[in-house]
Parts: structure tokens; C-alpha cells; sequence
């Protein structure tokens, strides 16, 4: 798993450890919300929860906050077991789906609600109130009413009362699912600035890998109920576990083939000869990829396709020949729409102004790095 | 351009000419029938028409002594067309203005048939000297004030006696004397009782309004079921059912007689808490409803914030559900405290004489001794105490607000 990352900490305990949980709703027999978790968090790091709707992502952050109970396994807090802790005993910030801000409070109010709860006097109150609202550059609106802001505000003001007590870690449950796209990008930075800022440990859930991408320092990405790969940013995009991580995470194009050697070469240069179904035979780094003549899947993303207005028996062994089938511009880069000969297609991105652009309809050929063509067991 | 104008004003008036049928209508079976009632709490139409000429005479009288000769001659003249009248088509015309004198001043009922009679029969000299030989009642100036505040065609007569005022001789407001001064205390206690039945309602239908929305969607078409049933059956049968179970030898009493709890089997029937107790049954529904309402579109994320901040399941319920689930509870108040404020069968079926509500009154008045007049001043009476109770519940917290959040 994430060997690196674990190795530096093996010495610090982490900040939370899910142990073995599990959790079903109801009867065990109709099925887990989560089958299986086994999860650090360490101090100071923003970890994102990214999966499909329905994969458990808002369960586990709620057994965390303790609204619901595992049914098996154990979570602790600091190297303690959180089990018989009720939520209100728990000291975690949670920044909930759609806000939950408190209408018939003022933002100043709403933001001073966990201060309140703890007693805590009133003008140390209204200091540490006006210091939360204006991290998050809102200390002008403390008397307004949550109706009166716009969905940005309200979200700021949401995470200003999430961490105005100072808890260990903030939960965040989508918290820019409801806003347009511009908003999201430019809360994105925001909140990974708060974080590295005030030296937060969050716990991020999405379903938007862009933003998982984006604000991760680690991602944990979700199915079913299970963790299928958790691994810094860079790593995920790049060497994806599974074929549900490639597919999930970023474009890919998926060829359908079948292996025909084992693996060759060390490191960086393992790889194995993969026949596709169109007939030509590529090299590609395996990743779960059964013994030679099992059915497999390469996984190419479009911006490690190379196209060049060439026959593909003049540009190598590895090449593939393709009909350019179309162009579409999209503002900072192009898609090319190429048809290999059997049917299938293969999507490659190239900057704008990436030399001279080949006219749809043209032959041209079509190759790849085998270190970024990754191969999978087919149905995986 | 003109067209586009014309269209939709000929649209609107095409809508309101649907809709005009269902305004007449409403005009017709609502608004005019219980307009024409209450106007008879004002409506003097019993004294005027029989004695016209004494009316007349009387209304430039000051007050302040009784009246001069010239009243009592067109009594005289007014009586004897009257008791003729009378004798030629059998009707009560009389008898209907001592009626309606005898509710302002007792003992008119029997003054003025008695004086029709023996002036029938013609006299010499001054009018005066022969009515005041009839009765020295006439010499007062009580009884001529009466027939002076009946004149009409409109007076307050009624309206005051409601509130236990009434006007003196010279018009001068004034307490009604004790033995007509019941009204006031019946109106705290009909407000009383309605206070009390909307309190017990809230205590009970909170909470249960709370479990509905809480429950599991499994259960919540049987509890709704439990909570509207009381809909089902009538007011009437509900209210008889619970005078077979408290009656001396009902359900109840038999019940707890074989447990052997009590001696004797215990008065349950025909007191204010078994009126209390029905009325509550009854209204339960209109509490529970919409504080259901209001707690079913509450979004459940709030008061799970509020516990992540660290308020206990308690308080997060006392600062964020309760002050979000109170436009429910300000309907459902206000629905059931009007309510309670019309209950007639239910307090004269199960309660006792002390525990009779204004709309008793009104049914009494109107049925019993058909004194018009009184039952629509209470009417009113009621229609106001709801007018001022919207009025102050509008000023408070007002009617925008009755939508659930
Ligand atoms: N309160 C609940 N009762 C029953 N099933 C639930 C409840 N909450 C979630 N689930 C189920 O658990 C699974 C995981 O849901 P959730 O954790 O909300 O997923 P995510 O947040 O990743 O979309 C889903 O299949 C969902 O239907
Ligand atoms: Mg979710």
C-alpha cells in the first residue's frame, strides 16, 4: 500500500485508525455500507474518500463522528477506542453535505454555536468568532442570516464553524456539491489553503476526482464499500491499482486483448506482450493481469497518446494504425477521435498549437510508452 | 402591441368570470346568511312597531327625570291600537314587546300586558294620572329608559349585556346588576378551558408528532392511522362513547370496581375533566399534524450539526429543533385553541352546569327562550375573542411563518 508514506510515520501514532470496521444497516444479511476498512489518518494530512455514490463514503465519515456505530471493528481517536464516545463528546469538526448552517441563527451565532456549548466566555467568544470569520474573509457578515448569502458564503461559514473550536480534524461530507463549477474551483483552493495554513487534519469526501486531484494529500478511492487503492495524487493517476482505480480516476482509454507473455524486464521496463483484439500486439506494464491467454484490458491515458501523420509500419513495431475520425478543440487543448481498424476507438489530447494537426479522414498512427499502457484483468 | 395588452386582460376577465359562480356562492351560503345573524345582536325590531308613537315621544326626553305628560298619552294610544290589533289577529304583539323589555328590566312582562288591558278601558282627565293609577312603576324612569334603549332600530343593548354592561336612563355606561352579570366569568372560563385543552394537546401531541417523524417509514402509516382516527367517527359518537366508559356504572368504573381499586365507583361523568378529557381526543389530530409537518421538513442534518459542535442530544433539541418545529406548534395552538373555543356537545354532554362554554349560551339562547338578539351578541362575543387571538398570534410571530420552514 502506501509504504513510503507509512514508513516516515511509523513512529508517530496516527490520528485516527480505522481497525477491521465494518457496517450494515439493519441486518447484516441485506448487505455492508462498509465491508471492510482498515484506514490510518495521520496528523496534518488532508486524506480525500473519493468513490461513486453509494460506496460508503458518507458512512464512514459518520462512524467517525459517531452518528452511527460500526457493527464490527474498532476506531480510535488519537490511540484511543472511540466506541462508547457519543458524537457530542467527540471534539470532531464536521462540515456536512448542504451545509446544515442554522437558519434562524445569525452567522455569527452559528459560528459561536460550539464555543456556547463549551461555556466559553463571552468575549473570548466574540474574539474567536471574528478571528474564524475572517479566515475565511467573512467578518463583515457576522450579523446576517444564513439565508442572506450566497452558496460560497454559506459554505465559508460552514467550515468556519467546523473549526473554530479547534478540533483535531474536520470532516467535510461534498462540501462544494452544490456549487457551479468556477465557485468550486476557487473554494478548492481555499480550503487546501486553510489546510496547509493552520496545519489541519481533514477528512475529505467527493465524488469528483478532479477535486480529489486537486486538494489531496492522500486519496482513498471507494467502491462498493471497500478501498480499492489509497495512494497520494500523483501515484493513483499514474500507476492505478485496478482497473476501477484507472478507469475512475482521470480519462483513460480501455483496449480489450489477450496476454501472450509473461512478464519481461525489471522496475520501470517490466512489462508484457498483450495481442488486442484488432490484431496488433503491444507492450504494456501489468498490473493485475492473468497468465498468458487470459483476457485482459490496457488502459492508455489520451494524453500519453502519440499521433503522428505517418504509416504505422514506418513509426515502429508497437504502433497502431488509425483513421482520424475527428478533431474537437477545447480551448486549452484538442481531442483527437481516431478509429483503430476493428471498431474500436482511442481518444489522444495534444496542446493547442502541438505542430501541425493532421486533417480528419487521414491515415495516421497511433503508439504509447508500454510504461503508461497499464494491463488489467478483464471484469476487473 | 394592443393585442398583446387586450389578451391577457381578456384572460383575466374570462378567469374571473369562472370563478364568479363560486364567489355568489360563497356570498350566498356564507357570508350573508351569518352576516344577517349577526346583525340581529344589534337589530331592534320587537318594540318600535308597537308602541311607534311612545318611541317618538321619548326621544328628545333627557332622562334625567321621568318623562312628561305627552309620553304617557301616546303610551296610552300605543297600547290600545296594539292590544286591538292583537284581539283582531290573535297575534303577540305585545307580548313580544314585554318580552323583549322584560331582558333589560325584569318584571316588564307582566307591567305591560297588565297595563294594555285596564287602559282599554276609557277614563277621564290626564293620561298620566291614570297610567301612574294602573301601576307606580310608571313613575320611575327605569321602565321608560327601557322602552327608549329598544326604540331601534339598532342598540347596543345586546352586545353590552354580553360584556355585563349596560347603559343607565341618560345613557351613561354602567356594570349589569350581579344576578344578569354572568357573561364576563363564562368567557374567562370558556377561555380557560380552551387554554387548558391546548396545553394538554401540545404536552401530548409534541411528543407524539415527534415519534411519527422519528419512526421508521414502516411504522408511520400505523401511528398516522392511530393519530387520525378520532377523524373517522363523529363528534357525537366519540363524545357518547366516552359517557359509556365514565358513566357511574360504565367501563371504567366497572373496571376499576373488579380490580378492586375503589369502593365505590367514582363521579368520572359531568365535571370538567371528563369535558377536558374528550376535548383533548378530539383535537388532538389538529396539534399533532403540523408540528408533524414542521418536524418531518426539518432537515435532519441540523440537529446533527449541533451535536458534532457539542451540544448534547438535549440541547441540541432545545436550540435548534424546538425553535425550528415552532411555526407547527403556533398553527397547531392556534387551530385547536379556536376550536375549543366552539365546543358545545362535548361540555353539554359530559360536563356540568359549571362547565357549559359560550357556544352553550348561544344554543340556548337561540333554541330555549329564542331571544335572537342574544344568541348572535355572543356569537360575536366568540368571533371577536378569535379575532383578537389571530390578531396578537399575527402581531408575535406572524402568518408567514405558519408555513414549515
Ligand atoms: N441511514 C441509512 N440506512 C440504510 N442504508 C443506508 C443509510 N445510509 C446509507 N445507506 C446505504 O449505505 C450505502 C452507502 O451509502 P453512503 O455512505 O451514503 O454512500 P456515499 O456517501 O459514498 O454516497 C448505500 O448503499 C446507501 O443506500
Ligand atoms: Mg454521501
Amino acid at each position: 500500500m502506501t509504504a513510503q508514506k507509512q514508513g516516515m510515520n511509523r513512529m508517530a501514532e496516527p490520528l485516527v485508525r480505522f481497525e477491521g470496521v465494518r457496517k450494515a444497516y439493519g441486518a447484516a444479511a441485506s448487505g455492508y455500507a462498509v465491508q471492510r476498512l482498515d484506514l490510518d489518518v495521520e496528523k496534518g494530512e488532508l486524506l480525500t474518500l473519493l468513490g461513486p455514490s453509494g460506496s460508503g463514503k458518507t458512512t464512514t465519515l459518520m462512524l467517525l463522528a459517531g452518528f452511527e456505530m460500526p457493527s464490527e471493528g474498532r476506531i480510535l481517536l488519537g490511540g484511543r477506542d472511540i466506541a462508547r464516545l457519543p458524537p457530542h463528546k467527540r471534539g470532531i469538526g464536521v462540515v456536512f453535505q448542504s451545509y446544515a448552517l442554522f437558519p434562524h441563527m445569525s452567522v455569527a451565532e452559528n459560528v459561536a454555536f460550539s464555543l456556547e456549548v463549551r461555556g466559553v466566555p463571552k468575549p473570548e467568544r466574540a474574539r474567536r468568532v471574528e478571528r474564524a470569520l475572517s479566515m475565511v474573509r467573512l467578518e463583515t457578515f457576522g450579523e446576517r442570516r444564513p439565508a442572506q448569502l450566497s452558496g460560497g458564503q454559506q459554505q465559508r461559514i460552514a467550515l468556519a464553524r467546523a473549526m473554530v473550536f479547534e478540533p483535531p480534524i474536520v470532516l467535510l461530507d461534498e462540501p462544494l456539491g452544490a456549487l457551479d463549477k468556477a465557485l468550486r474551483e476557487e473554494m478548492q483552493y481555499e480550503i487546501r489553503s486553510l489546510h496547509q495554513r493552520l496545519g489541519l487534519t481533514m477528512m475529505y469526501v467527493t465524488h469528483d476526482q478532479q477535486e480529489a486531484l486537486t486538494l489531496s494529500d492522500r486519496i482513498a478511492v471507494f467502491e462498493g464499500g471497500r478501498i480499492r487503492q489509497l495512494a497520494p495524487p500523483r501515484r493513483l493517476y499514474e500507476q492505478p491499482e485496478n482497473a476501477f482505480v484507472a478507469g475512475f480516476v482521470g480519462e483513460n482509454n480501455r483496449l480489450p486483448g489477450t496476454v501472450r507473455s509473461h512478464p519481461e524486464g525489471e522496475g520501470r521496463d517490466r512489462a508484457i506482450r498483450v495481442m488486442l483484439d484488432g490484431g496488433t500486439e503491444v507492450l504494456a506494464r501489468p498490473v493485475d493481469a492473468g497468465a498468458p491467454g487470459s483476457r485482459c484490458v490496457v488502459a492508455v491515458r489520451p494524453e500519453r497518446v502519440a499521433v503522428a501523420a505517418i504509416l504505422a509500419s514506418e513509426m515502429g513495431e508497437d504502433a497502431l494504425s488509425a483513421r482520424l475520425a475527428e478533431v474537437i478543440f477545447q480551448g486549452d487543448h484538442v481531442r483527437l477521435r481516431l478509429s483503430l481498424g476493428d471498431g474500436a476507438e482511442v481518444v489522444a489530447k495534444r496542446p493547442v498549437g502541438g505542430g501541425m494537426m493532421p486533417e480528419p479522414g487521414t491515415l495516421v498512427s497511433v503508439a504509447w510508452d508500454p510504461a503508461h499502457a497499464h494491463a488489467f484483468a478483464a471484469g476487473g | 402591441m394592443a393585442a398583446g395588452v387586450a389578451t391577457p386582460l381578456k384572460a383575466r376577465l374570462a378567469a374571473a368570470a369562472l370563478v364568479a359562480p363560486l364567489l355568489l356562492f360563497l356570498l350566498g351560503v356564507f357570508v350573508l346568511p351569518i352576516g344577517a345573524f349577526l346583525f340581529r345582536a344589534v337589530q331592534e325590531s320587537d318594540v318600535a312597531p308597537v308602541l311607534p308613537r311612545t318611541v317618538a315621544a321619548l326621544s328628545a326626553w333627557d332622562g334625567a327625570a321621568p318623562p312628561g305628560e305627552a309620553a304617557f298619552a301616546a303610551l296610552v294610544e300605543d297600547l290600545r291600537e296594539a292590544r286591538a290589533r292583537d284581539q283582531q289577529s290573535g297575534g303577540g304583539e305585545v307580548a313580544r314587546a314585554s318580552a323583549r323589555l322584560n331582558a333589560d328590566l325584569p318584571g316588564f312582562r307582566s307591567l305591560l300586558p297588565m297595563t294594555a288591558r285596564r287602559v282599554a278601558a276609557p277614563f277621564e282627565g290626564e293620561a298620566r294620572a291614570a297610567v301612574l293609577a294602573i301601576s307606580e312603576e310608571w313613575g320611575a324612569i327605569a321602565p321608560w329608559a327601557a322602552i327608549r334603549r329598544a326604540g331601534g332600530p339598532v342598540s347596543d343593548f345586546n352586545l353590552l349585556a354580553v360584556l355585563d354592561l349596560k347603559r343607565d336612563a341618560t345613557g351613561g355606561l354602567g356594570t349589569a346588576p350581579p344576578d344578569e352579570a354572568i357573561f364576563r366569568a363564562i368567557l374567562w372560563r370558556t377561555l380557560w378551558m380552551g387554554v387548558l385543552a391546548t396545553a394538554i394537546c401540545l404536552a401530548i401531541g409534541y411528543p407524539l408528532a415527534w415519534l411519527i417523524a422519528t419512526a421508521p417509514p414502516r411504522a408511520v402509516p400505523w401511528l398516522m392511522a392511530g393519530v387520525l382516527l378520532p377523524f373517522w367517527t363523529s363528534l357525537i359518537v366519540r363524545t357518547a362513547a366516552w359517557m359509556v366508559l365514565l358513566q357511574r356504572e360504565g367501563v371504567v368504573n366497572a373496571a376499576l370496581g373488579a380490580l378492586r381499586l375503589v369502593e365505590e365507583p367514582l363521579p368520572l361523568l359531568f365535571n370538567r375533566g371528563a369535558v377536558l378529557l374528550a376535548m383533548v381526543h378530539i383535537l388532538l389530530p389538529f396539534m399533532v399534524l403540523p408540528i408533524y409537518a414542521s418536524l418531518k421538513s426539518l432537515d435532519w442534518r441540523l440537529p446533527r450539526a449541533a451535536v458534532s459542535l457539542g451540544a448534547s442530544p438535549a440541547r441540541a433539541f432545545r436550540r435548534v429543533t424546538l425553535p425550528l418545529s415552532l411555526p407547527g406548534v403556533g398553527a397547531g395552538c392556534l387551530l385547536v385553541f379556536i376550536q375549543a373555543l366552539g365546543f358545545y356537545v362535548t361540555p353539554a354532554l359530559l360536563g356540568g352546569a359549571n362547565d357549559q362554554m359560550l357556544p352553550y349560551f348561544v344554543a340556548f339562547y337561540a333554541s330555549r327562550t329564542v331571544n335572537w338578539g342574544m344568541a348572535a351578541a355572543l356569537s360575536c362575543l366568540i368571533l371577536a375573542a378569535v379575532a383578537v387571538i389571530l390578531a396578537v398570534y399575527g402581531r408575535l410571530v406572524g402568518f408567514s411563518r405558519m408555513r414549515p420552514a
